[in-house]
C-alpha cells in the first residue's frame, strides 16, 4: 500500500511549508525529549537512592553493642554490654519469628593479606553464611561458605573483589590459592561483589566464624549479630523480641535504646520505598503534564493547519480530489511528522541520558560520587508508548477538522481566507 | 452538453431564504463558446458554480454529458470534476507553494498519472499557453496574467468537456486580458465547450452567444448571427 505518488505529495507540500512543519515537529520532539529526561532523571534518583540503600536484606536488622544510659536494677548508667556466643544462642532459641541469624567479628590490629609476593592491608572477618544473606553479598566466582566449613573450622577464605584483584590481579585465578593471614594460610573457594561503599565492601575478606574464633578470638566474642526475619514476620517484632531476650540476660532496661544498637533495615527501606513511590508519582506528574501540554501543542497546530489549509483544500477538491485523499493527505502528513519528530526527541533524549550515566561512571570510577543520583535511564516501553500516544493524538485532533474540511462543499472551502 | 431544466437556488442567510436562481432554463451543445453576463448579484457565480459541482442546487435538474448531476456522492462529484470540467476563477486559485509546472500537474495526480507523465504534460500545457520559461516560478512570482494562464493550463490539462470561467480577466488589464481571451478562443477552436462570466462587454463580443441574467432570471440568450448562418 505504500503510495510513492502521494509521499512525494507529502514531502512536497511539508517541504515547501516548513515554518508549519518545524512548529509541528519541535512540539513532539520537545514534549518526547523532555518526557525522556525526565524519566531519566526519575530514575537516576531512585538508582541513587538504591545505591545508598545497598543490596541489604529488606526484613533484616543488625544488632551491635551498647552502653546503658538508664539505671537498672542497682546498676548504674554507662555499663558497656558485651555479647558472645552465648547470646548468640540464646537469640537463636528465644525469638519468635527468626528465620536465621548471623554473627561477624573483624580481626583488629596491624595484618596484611598475603599471596605470594604481592599484598594489601585489608581487613579480614569472621563471619557465618546467614551474614551474606543480609549484607547482600553475591558470588563472583567460587561459593560462598557451606555448613561444613562452619562445622570442621575449615581455614577458607571468600575475597572482595577489589581484595582479589590487588592480590591476584588479572591473570591468576584466585580460587584454590592460599592467602597467608597472620601466618595462617587460608584457601580462596570464592570472591564476591557488593555495592556501595565506594568499592570499600569489596576490600573486606571473609573466613568461617568458628575458624575466626578459633584461630584469632579465644574469648567467644561476638560484636555484630544480624537477624533475619521470617517470611510474613515483620523485622520490628524480631526486634522487640531481641531487646527483650539481651536485656534479659544482660539485665538492662528494655526501654535503654542505647544498651544496644538496633538497626531495622525494614524501617529504612520503607522510608526508602515512600521515598521512591514519592519520585515516582512526581514524574509520573510532570510527565503526564508534559504530554497533555504536548498533545493540546500538537492538536492546536493541527487545528490551525487544517483551518489554514481550508482553500487548499477547496482548491484540491475542484480539481478533483477525493474526500479521502484529502483526509489521508493530512492525517498521513501529520503522522508522519509526528513520529518522525517524537522518535528523534526519543533518541536525543536516551542519547543524552547514555551520555549523562556515560560521565557519571567516570566520575565514579574515579572515586568521586553524585549524592542521590547514578545511572540516569529511560523505560524505552514508556516512552515509545509516550510517542504513540502523541503521534495518535496529532493525528485524532486533525482529523476532525480534516474530516469536517472534506465534507463541506469545494464553494465554501474555496471561500475561506 | 449542459443542460439546465428550472433549477432553482437559495441561500439561506439567517432565518431568511434568499432565492437567488429563480428557474434557470439553459441549453449548451458541445463545442459551444458562451458567455454569461449581468449586473453584480444576478447569479452568475451561482450559475457557474452549480454547473462545476462546486455547489449544489434545491430544484430542477442539471444533466451534464446527459448525466443527471443530483444527490452525488461526494467520490463521484470529485470523478465528474475532474474528468469532465476545468475551472478559472477570478481570484486564479493557485497553491502558492507550489510551482508553476506542479500546479499545472495537480489534477493529472488525482487522476492517477504517473509522476513523470504528469511534468512532461503539465511543460506541454505550459508551453500552449506560452509560459513553459515560468515553469518553475512559484505564483508570487507571476503577474496576474500569467497566473491566470497557469490557472487555464491547469483547467486544461485534464482535457475537460467542459471550461468555466468565472470573471477569468476581473483582475487584470486590458493587454493580458487581450492574451488570455486568445487562450480560450483557441480552446473553444479545439471543440471544447468554454461559459465565461463576465461584465465586460469586449469579451463578451468575443463570444458566440450570450446569456443574460437579472435577478436570477435569464433576461435574454442571444445566439450571434453570423456564428448561426455558419452552422447552419
Ligand atoms: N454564500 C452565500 N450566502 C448567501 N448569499 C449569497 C452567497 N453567495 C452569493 N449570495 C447572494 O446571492 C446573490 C447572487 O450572487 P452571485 O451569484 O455571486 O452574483 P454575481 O456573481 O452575479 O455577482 C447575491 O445577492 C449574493 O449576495
Ligand atoms: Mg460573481
Amino acid at each position: 500500500m505504500f503510495d510513492l505518488d502521494k509521499w512525494q505529495e507529502i514531502l512536497g507540500t511539508m517541504r515547501k511549508n516548513k515554518l508549519r512543519t518545524f512548529l509541528t515537529a519541535f512540539g513532539v520532539f520537545w514534549g518526547i525529549f523532555m518526557l525522556v529526561l525526565l524519566l531519566g532523571a526519575g530514575r537516576g534518583m531512585q538508582n541513587g537512592v538504591q545505591r545508598e540503600f545497598g543490596n541489604e536484606a529488606k526484613n533484616s536488622l543488625w544488632i551491635w553493642q551498647g552502653k546503658t544510659t538508664i539505671p537498672y536494677q542497682g546498676m548504674k548508667p554507662g555499663r558497656q554490654i558485651r555479647f558472645t556466643n552465648d547470646d548468640y544462642e540464646a537469640l537463636a532459641r528465644e525469638v519468635p519469628g527468626l528465620a536465621s541469624l548471623a554473627r561477624r567479628n573483624r580481626l583488629g590490629g596491624e595484618y596484611t593479606l598475603n599471596y605470594k609476593t604481592k599484598n594489601g592491608s585489608f581487613p579480614l572477618y569472621g563471619a557465618n553464611s546467614t551474614f551474606f544473606e543480609i549484607n547482600g553479598e553475591t558470588v563472583l566466582k567460587g561459593r560462598f561458605f557451606n555448613p561444613n566449613d562452619l562445622a570442621e573450622k575449615r581455614k577458607v577464605m571468600i575475597l572482595g573483589r577489589r581484595a582479589r584483584e590487588v592480590l591476584f590481579g588479572d591473570s591468576i585465578p584466585p580460587i584454590g590459592k592460599y592467602v597467608n593471614v597472620k601466618g595462617v594460610y587460608f584457601k580462596v573457594i570464592g570472591t564476591y561483589e557488593l555495592d556501595g561503599g565506594n568499592g570499600r565492601r569489596e576490600e573486606r575478606s571473609y573466613i568461617p566464624f568458628s575458624t575466626y574464633q578459633s584461630i584469632f578470638d579465644t574469648k567467644r566474642r561476638v560484636n555484630l549479630m544480624g537477624a533475619l526475619a521470617k517470611e510474613g514476620v515483620s523485622a520490628a517484632q524480631v526486634e522487640e523480641g531481641v531487646r527483650k531476650v539481651l536485656a534479659a540476660r544482660h539485665r538492662f532496661s528494655v526501654d535503654d535504646k542505647q544498651a544496644i544498637g538496633i538497626n531495622n533495615n525494614e524501617e529504612n527501606f520503607k522510608r526508602f520505598t515512600g521515598l521512591f513511590a514519592g519520585i515516582e508519582a512526581f514524574v509520573w506528574f510532570v510527565g503526564i503534564g508534559t504530554l497533555i501540554a504536548g498533545i493540546v501543542g500538537v492538536s492546536n497546530i493541527m487545528l490551525i493547519i487544517v483551518k489554514e489549509r481550508t482553500k487548499e483544500i477547496g482548491v484540491r477538491k475542484a480539481l478533483g480530489a477525493t474526500p479521502w485523499s484529502i483526509i489521508s493527505l493530512i492525517l498521513q502528513e501529520s503522522v508522519f511528522i509526528t513520529a518522525l519528530s517524537g522518535y528523534l526527541g526519543l533518541l536525543l533524549g536516551a542519547g543524552l541520558l547514555e551520555l549523562m550515566s556515560i560521565g557519571i561512571r567516570q566520575i565514579e570510577k574515579s572515586g568521586g560520587q553524585a549524592p542521590y543520583f547514578t545511572h540516569p535511564e529511560v523505560d524505552l516501553r514508556v516512552a515509545i508508548a509516550a510517542t504513540i500516544i502523541l503521534v495518535i493524538s496529532g493525528a485524532f485532533a486533525g482529523l476532525v477538522p480534516a474530516l469536517k474540511a472534506a465534507r463541506v462543499k469545494p464553494i465554501e472551502a474555496l471561500r475561506a481566507e | 452538453m449542459i443542460t439546465l431544466k428550472q433549477v432553482h437556488k437559495y441561500y439561506s442567510v439567517g432565518k431568511n431564504k434568499l432565492h437567488v436562481l429563480k428557474g434557470l432554463d439553459v441549453d449548451i451543445q458541445e463545442g459551444e463558446l458562451v458567455s454569461i453576463m449581468g449586473s453584480s448579484g444576478s447569479g452568475k457565480s451561482t450559475m457557474l458554480n452549480i454547473l462545476g459541482i462546486l455547489d449544489d442546487y434545491d430544484e430542477g435538474e442539471y444533466h451534464l454529458n446527459n448525466t443527471l448531476i443530483q444527490n452525488l456522492s461526494a467520490k463521484k462529484a470529485a470523478y465528474y470534476r475532474n474528468r469532465f470540467l476545468g475551472f478559472v476563477f477570478q481570484s486564479f486559485n493557485l497553491l502558492s507553494f507550489k510551482t508553476a509546472q506542479e500546479n499545472v500537474a495537480l489534477p493529472l495526480y488525482y487522476q492517477k498519472v504517473g509522476r513523470r507523465k504528469r511534468n512532461k504534460l503539465a511543460m506541454e500545457y505550459l508551453e500552449m499557453v506560452g509560459l513553459s520559461d515560468r515553469a518553475d516560478h512559484t505564483p508570487s512570482e507571476l503577474s496576474g496574467g500569467q497566473k491566470q494562464r497557469v490557472a487555464l493550463a491547469r483547467a486544461l490539462i485534464s482535457q475537460p468537456k467542459v471550461i468555466l470561467a468565472d470573471e477569468p480577466t476581473g483582475a487584470l488589464d486590458t493587454q493580458t486580458t487581450q492574451e488570455v481571451m486568445d487562450i480560450f478562443k483557441e480552446v473553444h477552436r479545439k471543440g471544447i465547450t468554454v461559459v465565461i462570466v463576465t461584465h465586460e462587454n469586449e469579451i463578451a463580443e468575443q463570444t458566440d452567444r450570450v446569456i443574460r441574467l437579472r435577478d436570477g432570471i435569464i433576461e435574454s440568450d442571444k445566439v450571434k448571427q453570423e456564428e448561426l448562418t455558419v452552422k447552419e
